[in-house]
């Protein structure tokens, strides 16, 4: 009987990982992008929780969205990189493309997500991550 | 020799412009497009004929070096019936006709996815490819974007405003080793000329702002040759007042007829110059012009309504990538339904050894 609990038990604890993807996703947001302006501009999120962002790109150009810190802005504002898509935090969008990223801010505070191709940050591609204690 | 003095005055008296701020260098009025997405015109200068039920455009594409491709965008009332060199001064002589004042007398602040587009027509002029585009907004985009061209970020707004009333877009791409073959010096211009059987002329302007902030200065001269004196839509404001109106002389339009291309002018007509000095935040319109007995001219065609939405959206559709876990994922729910499975089969099979045990015992 003991095993019998048991192994309930570790199949439940596993069946849960499975369907969450290998992660604890408890927060889903979206974005979306529109005449090179994001919508909404201001996301609120708690802290130290992973946090899956949907970002939908409605225009037919390339954009970006970076989220982070001003060192990690002025370091992209010069950057060289074509595309991005190996960190969760710095996107780039394909034209009409939809992808997702996971995040997750530790700490408390206000990040700037923007867009840092050419001409789009003064254009007014930038929005405020609000991470607020969960 | 006439048509040698006219020329030989116009290109002196441009060369001696350049040498002012008042300059009117004959850039193209279409909004320009560049890899590094972010490339600003000087001051433009058009002419816009309408006569007999078609437009005579006539601009000119200044050349601007560079290692590779350089292109402008015109939107177009119409599908144009020919593209073809334009007159080689017939810019430079309307500037002469009606120069700019000095100091401009002007109020304005000094600091002031489906497929891809189809091709209607291409024409080669110098070193100067001409495409001719139909196909709206987003189709216009994605062949900008196939031919290696970082849209601006107002572009996807502009394009839309303009596809709305009008699907055709004029491209044109300097092919730099041409020009360079040509011996053309940066600065030099191409002129063209579009003829276009419309009904519903009207001058694209905010197209200038393309790629500029808003609280960059746009400079254009636009001229305009009706059979009589025009209305037009808006009429002067901050930054667009009418300089010259009143009918054109005959000298100028024997001038103007003596050019490469321009048998079209006609024999009378009404010479108007606005002139544009106007942030580009501010510039959201293009001009109408109704040179008709009506006087009216179309608030849509200056941009200031928009026309009834299409019935049936004609946008290309979201892309949604595929998840790079994907596979991940799948292996994941194989597991998991593979422990649903353990879940009920453990007890099963203990429930069942234990009712042999218990009956062998």
């Amino acid at each position: 009987m003991r095993y019998m609990f048991a192994a309930a038990a570790l199949a439940t604890i596993f069946l849960g990982w499975a369907c969450s993807g290998g992660e604890q996703v408890v927060e889903e947001r979206g974005i979306s992008i529109r005449y090179s302006k994001f919508e909404p501009t201001t996301l609120t999120v708690p802290a130290g929780v992973p946090v899956t962002i949907s970002l939908e790109n409605g225009d037919p150009i390339e954009h970006e969205w970076m989220v982070g810190d001003e060192a990690m802005h002025e370091r992209h504002r010069t950057g060289t990189e074509p595309f991005h898509d190996e960190i969760p935090t710095e996107v780039s969008l394909r034209a009409y493309q939809t992808r997702e990223t996971t995040i997750q801010f530790d700490e408390p505070g206000e990040y700037l997500f923007i867009c840092h191709l050419p001409g789009h940050e003064a254009y007014g591609m930038v929005g405020t991550l609000r991470v607020v204690e969960g | 020799m006439r048509r040698m003095l006219i020329a030989a005055f116009a290109l002196a008296a441009l060369s001696a412009a350049s040498l002012t701020t008042t300059t009117s260098s004959a850039n193209a009025c279409a909004g320009l497009i560049g890899s590094n997405g972010a490339v600003n015109l000087g001051r433009t200068t058009t002419l816009a004929a309408y006569h007999d039920g078609t437009e005579h455009y006539v601009t000119s594409f200044e050349f601007q070096g560079g290692g590779g491709e350089f292109g402008s965008l015109i939107p177009l009332p119409g599908v144009p019936t020919k593209v073809e060199k334009g007159g080689s001064w017939t810019l430079q002589r309307l500037q002469l006709e009606v120069p700019l004042p000095q100091p401009p007398a002007t109020g304005v602040r000094d600091e002031a996815f489906s497929s891809s587009a189809r091709v209607l027509q291409e024409v080669r002029v110098d070193a100067l490819d001409l495409t001719v585009l139909e196909g709206g907004g987003p189709a216009v985009a994605q062949w900008a974007t196939e031919h290696g061209f970082r849209l601006s970020p107002d572009a996807p707004e502009v394009l839309d405003f303009y596809a709305e009333r009008s699907p055709i877009f004029l491209a044109a791409v300097f092919d730099s080793e041409a020009a360079a073959e040509r011996g053309q010096a940066l600065g030099d211009g191409t002129p063209i000329h579009i003829t276009i059987p419309t009904d519903n002329p009207w001058v694209p302007l905010r197209i200038l702002g393309l790629g500029k902030q808003a609280e960059e200065v746009v400079n254009a001269d636009v001229f305009l040759l009706t059979d009589q004196e025009p209305e037009l839509l808006p009429g002067p404001r901050s930054g667009l007042f009418v300089q010259h109106s009143d009918r054109a002389t005959d000298l100028l339009l024997d001038d103007l007829r003596s050019d490469e291309n321009s048998e079209w002018v006609p024999e009378s007509a009404w010479l108007t110059k606005i002139v544009i000095n106007s942030l580009a935040g501010d510039l959201t319109y293009d001009l109408a012009v109704d040179a008709t007995e009506a006087r009216s001219p179309s608030r849509i065609a200056a941009g200031l309504d928009r026309p009834a939405p299409e019935p049936v959206p004609s946008g290309p559709g979201f892309i949604v990538e595929p998840e790079d876990d994907a596979g991940s994922n799948a292996l994941a729910w194989a597991a998991g339904a593979g422990a649903v499975v353990l879940l009920l089969a453990v007890p099963a099979l203990w429930v069942r050894a234990t009712s042999r045990g218990g009956r062998g015992a």
